[in-house]
């Protein structure tokens, strides 16, 4: 490196790689972590007798207690674990939703479409990928409302005979991110379907494979890096995504980041936040590595 | 492939186009609906007034301001400190270049939410640290500048990607070359490396800025008090909605529309080129071959 680039230029780049790393990373991490340990005091008592040390912040997670009812049976949960176990739950179904609607695109893009009107296609499917975030979130709002564009055309077509309350629960939430993500996952299966040799398909075909056992035992596992990189990032974008659950959540949905916010915009105490913000992290890197051990896949698989 | 599953891909991905794009011209449709709360139905007339009002919101186009100075910035410091990162990874191996590589990848897969909240105590951390309690200073208050640096931290990677991609079509010997013939390192990196990068510089700096205009999680904890657009309008769908947002959205639509329609153009031009250019070199081969079997033939 020093002899290819000279001592001059290599310091620079170094310094720009450490200034990135260190600065806009590293560091901060670290500060919300030790800061997460901290109590939330005023001003004036910061650095007294009692900012000490201690897992107040986290155990926070554990107050208040909320009923819910699974399998016929109550239990009396904490509502920020309710919070965190719904958020984790809906994103994996977000992430499945994504895959199966991807996954038959991604395969139609990589083997079935015409090469000539791949690209227009590839630049249609572009096209919301640039509109920004809020507003595709926003036109959900406007399609899902009580008297919006949706209701009002099942109501004409007579597959329903009064309006249907879309946004209630997680469904309007689900929905957003769904259609939000849903290119995430696209883009990284067509890829990994792209490479495969065409020949195996077609010599699975010609010894009589039925088109679903193609499916299973050939695409999708040459297709499993793709799978993995796409479900995890459907899964992480989700899981952080705080605009789409404000604007399509309904009264009783709460996403763990929204309580991240609450802490940190309404209750201005960014100790607390800091501490649920490092949980969301940690515990989302947890469940994406089990689930990247379950299924056998390594990260740089994912980052190809 | 059965006929029959032929049609139904087709048809599938003729319906997933419209699950797209449908969203999209609602949003739009209910720009030119005269009626005060956003929706195409009941449709209540055209009008153009939800334009008008747009133009005269100027917390709105402060925050369009706001949004081009800030993403402008993290394509900029994106661009450097991706370009220099990828050049590092390049050029380095065995278990150091693993680590920081996953390190630079993993910064993509953090919540925006976390990256938005550790900056931000950074900042002001390091600000009580010099200046104790008292007053803080720029840059050590919440405000866009802080936005920039956390966007950054992770577009970088990115940009990374992109620009490592296109190191591997770079030919280290000319590198060599240039330096055995005399030119200084910057030399060789301004004449030769910089600008074989240059296609995947361009690329990054685009991603970069769109990313940095989509961005929300980010901004919202750390720009301290000020708008950009995406933070506008989620105030604006969350408070008072009017069909203003509407009409904003459809005006970025159009942008990216003429956007994708000027760049359709340019590729189907382009190929036609390439198409023209072998049949030329098709015909010219063939007119070697011809001659060449005349002077065989003659000889």
């Amino acid at each position: 490196m020093l002899r290819r680039y000279g001592s001059g230029l290599t310091l620079l780049i170094c310094l720009l790689v450490a200034f990135w790393l260190l600065m806009l990373v590293i560091v901060p991490n670290i500060t919300l972590f030790e800061q997460s340990f901290r109590p939330y005091l005023p001003v004036t008592e910061i650095g007294g007798p009692r900012d000490v040390y201690s897992l107040d912040n986290f155990l926070k997670v554990f107050n208040g207690d909320t009923q819910i009812t699974l399998f016929g049976r109550s239990f009396a949960i904490p509502v920020h674990v309710l919070t965190f176990a719904l958020t984790i739950l809906y994103s994996i179904l977000v992430t499945l939703i994504c895959f199966a609607l991807a996954y038959p695109l991604a395969y139609y893009m990589a083997k079935i479409v015409n090469p000539k009107t791949l690209p227009t296609l590839l630049l249609l499917l572009f096209i919301p990928l640039w509109v920004s975030e809020v507003l595709r979130a926003f036109a959900w709002w406007i399609i899902l409302a009580l008297k919006g564009p949706l209701n009002s055309l099942l109501l004409f077509t007579g597959v329903i005979d009064k309006p249907v309350r879309w946004i209630v629960d997680y469904n309007g939430v689900v929905i957003g991110l769904v259609y939000t993500y849903v290119l995430f996952m696209l883009f990284p299966i067509y890829n990994a379907v792209q490479s495969l040799d065409t020949n195996q398909i077609e010599a699975a075909e010609d010894l009589g494979a039925p088109w679903w056992k193609i499916h299973l035992k050939i695409v999708m596992p040459h297709a499993k890096p793709g799978i993995a990189s796409g479900a995890v990032m459907v899964f992480m974008l989700s899981a952080g995504s705080l605009l789409v659950p404000s604007i399509l959540g309904s009264t009783t949905s709460q996403w763990f980041t929204q309580t991240i916010d609450q802490w940190f915009k309404d209750a201005l105490d960014w100790n607390t936040a800091s501490a649920y913000a490092l949980l969301l992290l940690i515990l989302c890197t947890v469940f994406v590595s089990l689930a990247m051990w379950l299924f056998k896949v390594k990260l740089s698989d994912i980052a190809k | 492939m059965h006929k029959f599953r032929l049609g139904l891909a087709h048809l599938y991905t003729f319906l997933f186009l419209i699950y797209l794009l449908a969203p999209l011209a609602v949003m739009s449709g209910a720009a030119f609906n005269d009626s005060k709360l956003p929706s195409i139905v009941p449709w209540k007339g055209f009008t153009w007034h939800w334009f008008q009002a747009l133009w005269a919101d100027d917390r709105m186009l402060v925050a369009f301001g706001n949004t081009l100075v800030v993403a402008a910035a993290v394509a900029a410091l994106a661009v450097i400190v991706g370009t220099a990162a990828a050049i590092l990874i390049n050029s380095i191996s065995g278990r150091l270049r693993t680590v920081l590589y996953g390190m630079m990848i993993s910064t993509i897969l953090i919540p925006g939410v976390v990256i938005g909240i550790s900056t931000l105590l950074m900042w002001t951390k390091l600000g009580g640290l010099i200046f104790g309690s008292g007053e803080k200073m720029f840059p050590f208050i919440p405000g866009l500048h802080l936005s920039v640096l956390g966007q950054v931290s992770y577009i970088a990677a990115m940009v990374m990607l992109l620009v490592l991609a296109r190191l591997q079509s770079f030919d280290a010997g000319l590198e060599e070359a240039a330096l055995d013939l005399g030119a200084s390192h910057a030399q060789v990196m301004r004449r030769i490396l910089l600008p074989h990068l240059y296609p995947a510089i361009g690329a990054g700096a685009a991603v970069a800025f769109f990313q940095s205009i989509e961005n929300f999680n980010v901004t919202q904890f750390t720009r301290g008090g000020k708008d950009t657009l995406t933070v506008y309008v989620f105030s604006k769908v969350r408070s008072g909605i009017t069909p203003t947002i509407n009409a904003l959205a459809f005006l970025l639509i159009c942008i990216t529309l003429v956007l994708a329609v000027w760049y359709e153009i340019a590729r189907r031009r382009r190929a036609r080129i390439e198409a023209a250019r072998e049949a030329e070199a098709r015909e010219a081969e063939a007119r070697e071959t011809e001659a060449m079997a005349e002077i065989t033939g003659a000889a």
